[in-house]
C-alpha cells in the first residue's frame, strides 16, 4: 500500500457504508409488497445515507491532500487488484451532491412512477451506490465496475419509465457510452502493465514516455469527453436527458456528467500530466466549441428539457474549459462550476418534472403563461434559471467567475468566446423564464406545488444562495487538492 | 478409482442403455437427475486424483480433473433444464440421455489425452453421440435433419484435416506422444511445415469450438437441434476443445511469432465475423450460435497468450461462458412450449410476463456483452490483461471495439423484454425448480464477477 492514503479514523468505514446502504435499502425494497412501505424504505435510505455522508464533510481534514478515510482489502491478489477506498478533496463534494440529490429523486418519483415502483425505486438505489462507488475507488478495477454497474440502472431507468422515444435513447445512450468505456479498459490496462499494479495513485505523476501519454491521454479523454459530454460527442444527451423520467435526468445531469470532468481531473491531468499540456489547446477549443454551439441550440429549443439538456454541454464545456485553462483558478472554478451544474441543473429538471406531471407536456407553449397561475412553481423556476444564467449572488456566477479569471490569465481568446457563451446563457434562460411566465393569457386550472415537491426544492435553493454568497467553506476544502495538484502540473508547462 | 467420473459415465450411460432395450417405458428424468449429480460429486471427489495409464497417453492430473468437472456442471445442468420439456420424442429419452452420457464420457476422455490416437478416438467418441442426437427433435419438419447432415459433414472434414495434420507430425516427429513431439517439433517450427502441422491438428478443435473459418455449422445447428440439444452443443464440447488447444499450443514453445500471428488473425477475424453478423440476427438461438462465434475469438485471446496467466483465464472465461450461456438457453427453454424456435421478438414483454426470466436473460446477456460486475467482465479482463502483457495490443484493441459493436445484440435482448410490450400478456410462471436454477445460473455468472480469486487459484494451479 502506497503513502498516499490517510487510513480512516472513524470507528467504522464509512466510505464502504455510504456506498452500500443504498444497496441493503435496494435489497429490502426488492423483499417489500407494499407500494407506499417501499418508497418510505428507500426514502428512509436515502437520507440515512445522506446523513451518513455528512460525517464526511464533518470529519474531513482540508489541510492535506492525500486521500482520506481509507480502507484497504486485498481483492483479487494474482492481478494486484484491490479493494481501496479514499476521498480528497476533489471527491468529497461530488459524493455529498450525489447522496443529496438520491432523497430528492425518490421524493420527486413520488407520484409520477406509476407503474413498477419497486423495480424503479431498486435502479435509483443501485445507481447512488455506483456512483458513490465511482468517486471513491481508489483501484482502477474498482472504479471501471462502479463506473460500468452504473450504465445498467441507468439504462434500464430510461427504457423502462422514459418517455416515448425511450427506446432510441436508451440503446443510444448504453451504446456511447460503453464505446468510451472499453477504450477506458485497454488504458487501464496498459497504466496495469507499466506499473504492476492497478492503484490509481501509484499511477500519478510517473515519468512515463511521451508516447505512452499521448495515448493512454486520448483513450481516456474519448471515454470521458462522451460522458461530460464535450463537443462532437455530446449527440447523445438530448435523447437520453429528453426521454429520461425526472429523477433519471436528475442524476444523468447532475451526477453522471461529472464523471467526465471527474476524469479528467483525477485521471488525465495527474497520470499524462504531459500530454494534457500537449493537448489542453485542443480541449479548449472543443469547450468553447461546445459553450458556443450548445447557448445556440438552446436557443431554438421548443421543448424544455431539450432546452435544459443543451444548456448542460454548455454549462459542462465550462467545466472543462476551466481543467485545461490549466490555471489554478480555472480548476477551482471547474469543481465549483460542476457542484454548481449539479445543484442548478437537477432544480431545473426537477422544475420540468412537477410542470409535467400537471400538464403532461414538456413544450414551452403548453407550459407558457403560468406566472399568474403557479406562482410559487414560477419563483422556483425562475430562481434556478437566473442561476443558471450566473447571475451574480447565485452558485453559478462563483463557478464561472473563477473560470474566466482562469481562462483569460491562460489564453485572452478562449476568455473572449467563453464571456459570449455566458451572454448566450442569459439569452436563452431568460427566453425560457419569459415565456414561461407570461408567454400566454388565458386561464387553465394548475395546481400549485405541493408541500413535498417545495420540501425537496429547498435544499437546493439553499445551495443556489449558500454556494453564490458565501463559497469560502466549499472553496477551502478543495484548495489543499487542488493546489497540489497544480503545483505538480507545474513542472510540465514548459 | 483415479478414473471414477469415466467409469462413472461409462456406466451411466449403461444404465440408459439398458433402459431403452427394456420393454416397459419408465419416466427416466428422476434418473437421469439423480444419476447425473451423483456423477457430479463423483467428479468433485476425484478432483485431485493424479496419475498416468498407457505410458504417457492418458493422464490425469489437475488440468484434466478440472476440465471434467467443468464438463460435468454442463451435464447436470443440461439435465436439469431439461426437465419436462417435450422437445424430444419421448420414445427416444433414454437413448436422448445414453447419448448425452456417451458425449460427455468422450470429451472427459478427451481433456485426459496426451497422445495423438487417443485424442482423435476420444474426440469421435464425443462427436458421434452428438451427431446422433441433433436430429432427436419433435414437431419440426426437416430443420433437424438438415442440422443433423450439416454437423456430420463438417465434423467429419474437420477431423479429417485434424487427421492429416496429426500425420504431418507423426511424419516429423516419429512419435504420437505429445511429450515427445515437444521435444522434437523445436526444430521444424522455422519451417512452415512445422507450423502448418500443429495449426491443422487444432483444426479439429477450432471446429468444435466454432472458430472462424470453422464455425460454418454453428448457427445452422443451433437452429435446428432441438434447444436442449443446442444448450449442450453450445456449451460442453467448447470446454474440452478449450481444453486440448491448450495441450496443443504448447507444443510450440516457446511462442513462435509465426504461429501466434496465426492465432490472433483467426480470433481477430473470429469475433468481429461472428459479431457483425449477430448484428441482424432474428432467431435468438442463432444469435447466441454468433455470439458463440464470437466468444471463441475472445478465449483464443488467452490461448495466443501462450502463458501460465493466459491460459488460466482462458480457462476462467469458459466456466463464465459456460454459465452465462446456460443461463440464455435456460430462458428460451422455459420460453418455447413446444420445443419451437424462439425469436427475438417473442422476448417483447418478458419482464412483464416473467421477471425473474427477464433478469436471468439480463444478467446472462450483459456478462457476454462484458459489463461489470457480471463474470463476463471479468474474465474479459484476464483475457485482454494477458494477451496485452504478451505485446498483443492489437488483438487487445480489436477485441474491445468488438465488445462495443456485441452489445448492440446483446442488448437487443434486453430491449426487448424490458421496454417492449408483450403481445400476449400472459404470465409464465414458473416452478420451484425452475427458479431455483435461475437464481442459481444469476448467482454464479455474479459471484464469478465479483469473487474471481477461489475459481483463478485453482485454475492456475491446473494450467
Amino acid at each position: 500500500m502506497g503513502d498516499y492514503l490517510l487510513m480512516n479514523h472513524l470507528n467504522f468505514p464509512i466510505l464502504s457504508t455510504t456506498i452500500f446502504v443504498p444497496v441493503v435499502g435496494a435489497i429490502i425494497v426488492m423483499l417489500l409488497r407494499h407500494e407506499k412501505a417501499i418508497k418510505v424504505t428507500a426514502l428512509v435510505a436515502g437520507i440515512a445515507n445522506f446523513l451518513i455522508s455528512l460525517l464526511l464533510y464533518v470529519h474531513f481534514d482540508p489541510s492535506t491532500h492525500l486521500f482520506q478515510f481509507g480502507e484497504f482489502a486485498r481483492w483479487i491478489p494474482s492481478y494486484n487488484i484491490n479493494y481501496v477506498l479514499g476521498i480528497d478533496g476533489i471527491t468529497i463534494f461530488l459524493i455529498l451532491l450525489t447522496t443529496l440529490l438520491a432523497p430528492l429523486c425518490i421524493l420527486c418519483s413520488w407520484t409520477a412512477i406509476e407503474q413498477r415502483v419497486k423495480e424503479f425505486m431498486f435502479c435509483l438505489l443501485v445507481m447512488e451506490s455506483a456512483m458513490v462507488g465511482v468517486f471513491c475507488a481508489l483501484d482502477f478495477i474498482l472504479f471501471y465496475i462502479f463506473w460500468e454497474a452504473m450504465l445498467i440502472p441507468m439504462y434500464l431507468l430510461i427504457a423502462i419509465w422514459g418517455g416515448p422515444q425511450k427506446d432510441y435513447a436508451s440503446i443510444k445512450f448504453f451504446i456511447y457510452t460503453l464505446f468510451g468505456s472499453v477504450f477506458l479498459l485497454v488504458a487501464i490496462i496498459a497504466i496495469y502493465l507499466a506499473t504492476g499494479s492497478f492503484s490509481i495513485p501509484n499511477a500519478m505523476f510517473k515519468d512515463y514516455s511521451f508516447g505512452f501519454q499521448f495515448w493512454v491521454f486520448l483513450a481516456f479523454a474519448i471515454a470521458f469527453a462522451i460522458k461530460v459530454p464535450m463537443f462532437p460527442f455530446h449527440t447523445w444527451l438530448p435523447a437520453a436527458h429528453t426521454e429520461a423520467p425526472t429523477a433519471g435526468s436528475v442524476f444523468l445531469a447532475s451526477v453522471l456528467l461529472k464523471m467526465g470532468t471527474y476524469g479528467f481531473l483525477r485521471f488525465c491531468l495527474p497520470i499524462t500530466p504531459k500530454a494534457s499540456v500537449y493537448f489542453a489547446p485542443y480541449m479548449v477549443v472543443l469547450s468553447i466549441i461546445a459553450i458556443i454551439y450548445g447557448g445556440f441550440v438552446c436557443l431554438n429549443q421548443t421543448d424544455m428539457k431539450r432546452l435544459i439538456a443543451f444548456s448542460s454541454v454548455a454549462h459542462m464545456g465550462f467545466a472543462t474549459l476551466g481543467i485545461f485553462s490549466l490555471t489554478l483558478f480555472g480548476l477551482e472554478g471547474a469543481l465549483l462550476q460542476m457542484l454548481n451544474h449539479g445543484v442548478t441543473t437537477g432544480g431545473l429538471f426537477l422544475c420540468v418534472g412537477i410542470i409535467y406531471e400537471r400538464t403532461h407536456s414538456r413544450e414551452i407553449f403548453d407550459n407558457a403563461g403560468l406566472g399568474k397561475i403557479t406562482p410559487v412553481y414560477v419563483g422556483f423556476l425562475g430562481l434556478f434559471s437566473i442561476s443558471s444564467l450566473a447571475f451574480p449572488g447565485t452558485n453559478n456566477f462563483v463557478g464561472e467567475l473563477y473560470i474566466l479569471i482562469g481562462s483569460f490569465a491562460g489564453n485572452k481568446t478562449a476568455g473572449f468566446f467563453a464571456v459570449v457563451g455566458a451572454v448566450l446563457a442569459a439569452a436563452y434562460m431568460l427566453r425560457l423564464l419569459k415565456q414561461i411566465t407570461w408567454g400566454r393569457e388565458d386561464k387553465r386550472a394548475i395546481r400549485d406545488m405541493k408541500l413535498r415537491e417545495v420540501i425537496y426544492l429547498i435544499p437546493l435553493v439553499v445551495l443556489v444562495f449558500w454556494m453564490g454568497i458565501g463559497p469560502t467553506p466549499f472553496v477551502d476544502t478543495m484548495k489543499t487538492t487542488l493546489t497540489n495538484l497544480f503545483t505538480r502540473m507545474e513542472v510540465f508547462f514548459h | 478409482m483415479m478414473m471414477l467420473p469415466e467409469f462413472y459415465l461409462l456406466f451411466f450411460s449403461i444404465v440408459f442403455l439398458l433402459f431403452s432395450i427394456g420393454k416397459g417405458r419408465v419416466n427416466v428424468f428422476p434418473w437421469a437427475k439423480v444419476l447425473s449429480v451423483i456423477g457430479l460429486v463423483a467428479t468433485l471427489v476425484s478432483i485431485n486424483a493424479r496419475g498416468s495409464f498407457f505410458s504417457g497417453a492418458y493422464r490425469i492430473d489437475l488440468f484434466s480433473q478440472v476440465f471434467k468437472a467443468l464438463v460435468m456442471y454442463g451435464l447436470v445442468f443440461v439435465i436439469f433444464m431439461l426437465d419436462k420439456r417435450s422437445e424430444v420424442e419421448e420414445k427416444y429419452h433414454c437413448e436422448y440421455f445414453m447419448f448425452l452420457g456417451f458425449s460427455t464420457l468422450g470429451l472427459m476422455m478427451l481433456v485426459s489425452s496426451a497422445e495423438l490416437i487417443s485424442i482423435a478416438l476420444s474426440l469421435e467418441i464425443s462427436s458421434y453421440s452428438l451427431y446422433a442426437i441433433v436430429p432427436l427433435r419433435k414437431g419440426q419438419a426437416r430443420i433437424q435433419l438438415e442440422a443433423s447432415m450439416k454437423y456430420l459433414f463438417f465434423g467429419a472434414i474437420s477431423t479429417g484435416v485434424m487427421l492429416y495434420g496429426m500425420s504431418y507430425l507423426y511424419g516429423m516427429t516419429h512419435s504420437t506422444f505429445l511429450s515427445n513431439i515437444m521435444f522434437v517439433l523445436p526444430k521444424f517450427l522455422d519451417q512452415p511445415i512445422g507450423i502448418l502441422a500443429v495449426v491443422l491438428t487444432m483444426t479439429g478443435f477450432f471446429f468444435k469450438l466454432s472458430l472462424f473459418p470453422f464455425h460454418f455449422w454453428s448457427p445452422d445447428i443451433y437452429e435446428g437441434a432441438s434447444n436442449a440439444t443446442t444448450t449442450f452443443i453450445a456449451t460442453v464440447p467448447k470446454l474440452a476443445a478449450v481444453a486440448l488447444l491448450m495441450r496443443i499450443a504448447t507444443l510450440v514453445c516457446p511462442a513462435e511469432p509465426v504461429f501466434v500471428t496465426i492465432l490472433i488473425v483467426l480470433s481477430a477475424l473470429s469475433m468481429t465475423f461472428g459479431n457483425l453478423v449477430g448484428l441482424v440476427q432474428k432467431d435468438v438461438k442463432r444469435l447466441l450460435g454468433y455470439s458463440g462465434i464470437a466468444h471463441a475469438g475472445y478465449v483464443m485471446m488467452g490461448i495466443l497468450a501462450m502463458t501460465r496467466d493466459g491460459n488460466a483465464s482462458a480457462i476462467y472465461y469458459m466456466a463464465v461462458y459456460l454459465f452465462m450461456n446456460l443461463g440464455c438457453f435456460y430462458v428460451v427453454l422455459l420460453l418455447s412450449k413446444s420445443g419451437e424456435n424462439v425469436s427475438v421478438n417473442d422476448l417483447a414483454g418478458l419482464a412483464k410476463r416473467a421477471p425473474l426470466l427477464a433478469f436471468t436473460l439480463a444478467v446472462s446477456a450483459f456478462s457476454l456483452a462484458g459489463i461489470p460486475p457480471t463474470g463476463g467482465f471479468t474474465g474479459k479482463l484476464f483475457l485482454f490483461t494477458n494477451a496485452f502483457r504478451e505485446g498483443h495490443l492489437a488483438i487487445v484493441i480489436i477485441g474491445a471495439v468488438n465488445t462495443v459493436i456485441s452489445i448492440f445484440y446483446y442488448l437487443n435482448l434486453v430491449r426487448m423484454s424490458y421496454s417492449r410490450e408483450p403481445a400476449e400478456a400472459e404470465r409464465i410462471n414458473l416452478s420451484f425448480h425452475e427458479k431455483a436454477l435461475c437464481y442459481l445460473l444469476i448467482f454464479l455468472v455474479l459471484y464469478m464477477g465479483i469473487m474471481p480469486f477461489g475459481f483463478m487459484q485453482v485454475f492456475r494451479a491446473a494450467v
